[in-house]
């Protein structure tokens, strides 16, 4: 009985997300934001990614074939942040991040390394983004939904949830951070005189909509991922630091 | 079985039903992004490098493509052989990970 509820249930969110038609995304495109607050972002996002870039030389060092999955990673993320998925109940589209199932394999920092180069194909050569605001988009995408989706997939594992249901939260965690960061970076871009928390909280509801399923989608296909992951291959989980030797035995 | 094969079917059909009922579907990023940033005087302009000409981003896939496999074969020594050694990886963090596992490498 309990089984057959949870079929259903997966069967009618998958339903919800899955009816196709035009699609578009959620990166801020060209000219969007005022030049100070592209600049602005952009000096914020720099940090996470030297630092990030340092950790893949550090890991790139120690084992030949992080540089090959990492170029894997991007691939990953670079397809599922361009794939639009229809909303029914919104009647509007968007896109996952997979900044989830980065996160959790090689960490939240390698994770902002990963999305800029993704976003960076995306703007140059899909219209999908803009340069101007590519840190403004890796602030969003990259840093806050990979560190929401790492801590709160830490936090879980630490209170020994399961880690199926730890890897479904932390994607759900990093497709509504990226899209509340959005709502942030939007509203203290183009506010003006404007008061900047009842906007922020008009373009938040805005994305809810669309947001709300399709962060449950990823969640499920993050949680997908790691459990597949957890079936076919712990050993790849215990190296990437995912798991210990002890958990994944069990 | 039955009913993974009904949930299939059920999103098969759906399309059709939804394409009927709603013309066009956009995306956040027209409905909520640039609607807010135009009521606000904002607007997006065209990207820099504008590839939505006629095949010019299949080019750019090609190009892309050709680039990507020639660096990934140049450097397939350096990304797949542990240096020095002239010969693929096969000791390293998946080998012990696997062994302390006790399964077959």
């Amino acid at each position: 009985m309990k089984k057959n509820t949870i079929f259903w249930m997966a069967a009618f969110v998958a339903g919800m997300v899955a009816i196709p038609g035009q699609a578009d995304a959620m990166h801020l495109s060209e000219g969007i934001l005022p030049f100070k607050w592209a600049a602005l972002w952009s000096a914020m996002a720099l940090p996470f990614v030297m630092y990030g870039l340092w950790q893949v030389k550090v890991r790139g060092g120690q084992d030949v074939s992080f540089k090959p999955l990492l170029g894997l990673m991007v691939a990953v993320v670079f397809i599922i942040s361009c794939m639009p998925v229809p909303v029914p109940l919104a009647g509007t589209c968007s896109h996952p991040v997979g900044t989830g199932i980065s996160a959790i394999l090689v960490g939240p920092f390698i994770s902002v390394v990963i999305t800029a180069a993704a976003l960076l194909i995306q703007a140059l050569f899909l219209a999908h983004g803009g340069l101007s605001t590519w840190g403004a988009d890796i602030m969003s995408m990259g840093v806050m939904g990979s560190f929401a989706a790492y801590g709160v997939f830490r936090a879980l594992r630490s209170m020994r949830v399961s880690l199926g249901v730890s890897a479904f939260m932390a994607g759900v965690a990093a497709d509504w951070a990226t899209y509340f960061m959005t709502s942030v970076e939007l509203a203290s871009g183009i506010r003006g005189e404007e008061a900047f928390v009842p906007l922020l909280i008009k373009i938040a509801v805005a994305f809810v909509p669309t947001q709300l399923p399709l962060g449950l989608l990823e969640g499920a296909m993050t949680a997908g991922m790691v459990v597949l992951l957890y079936r076919k291959r712990p050993d790849l989980l215990v190296k990437m630091r995912v798991l210990s030797a002890k958990e994944a035995a069990v | 079985m039955k009913k993974i094969v009904m949930v299939i079917l059920l999103l098969a059909v759906a399309p059709m039903m939804a394409t009927g009922a709603q013309a066009k579907w956009s995306g956040v990023d027209e409905t909520v992004v640039e609607k807010f940033a135009e009521e606000h005087g904002r607007a997006a302009v065209d990207p820099l490098i504008n590839t939505d000409q006629g095949d010019l981003l299949l080019f750019v896939f090609l190009l892309g493509g050709a680039l990507g496999g020639f660096m990934a074969g140049y450097c397939y020594r350096r990304l797949m052989e542990t240096p020095g050694k002239g010969k693929a990886r096969t000791e390293g963090p998946e080998t012990e990970a696997k062994a302390e596992l006790g399964r077959p490498g």
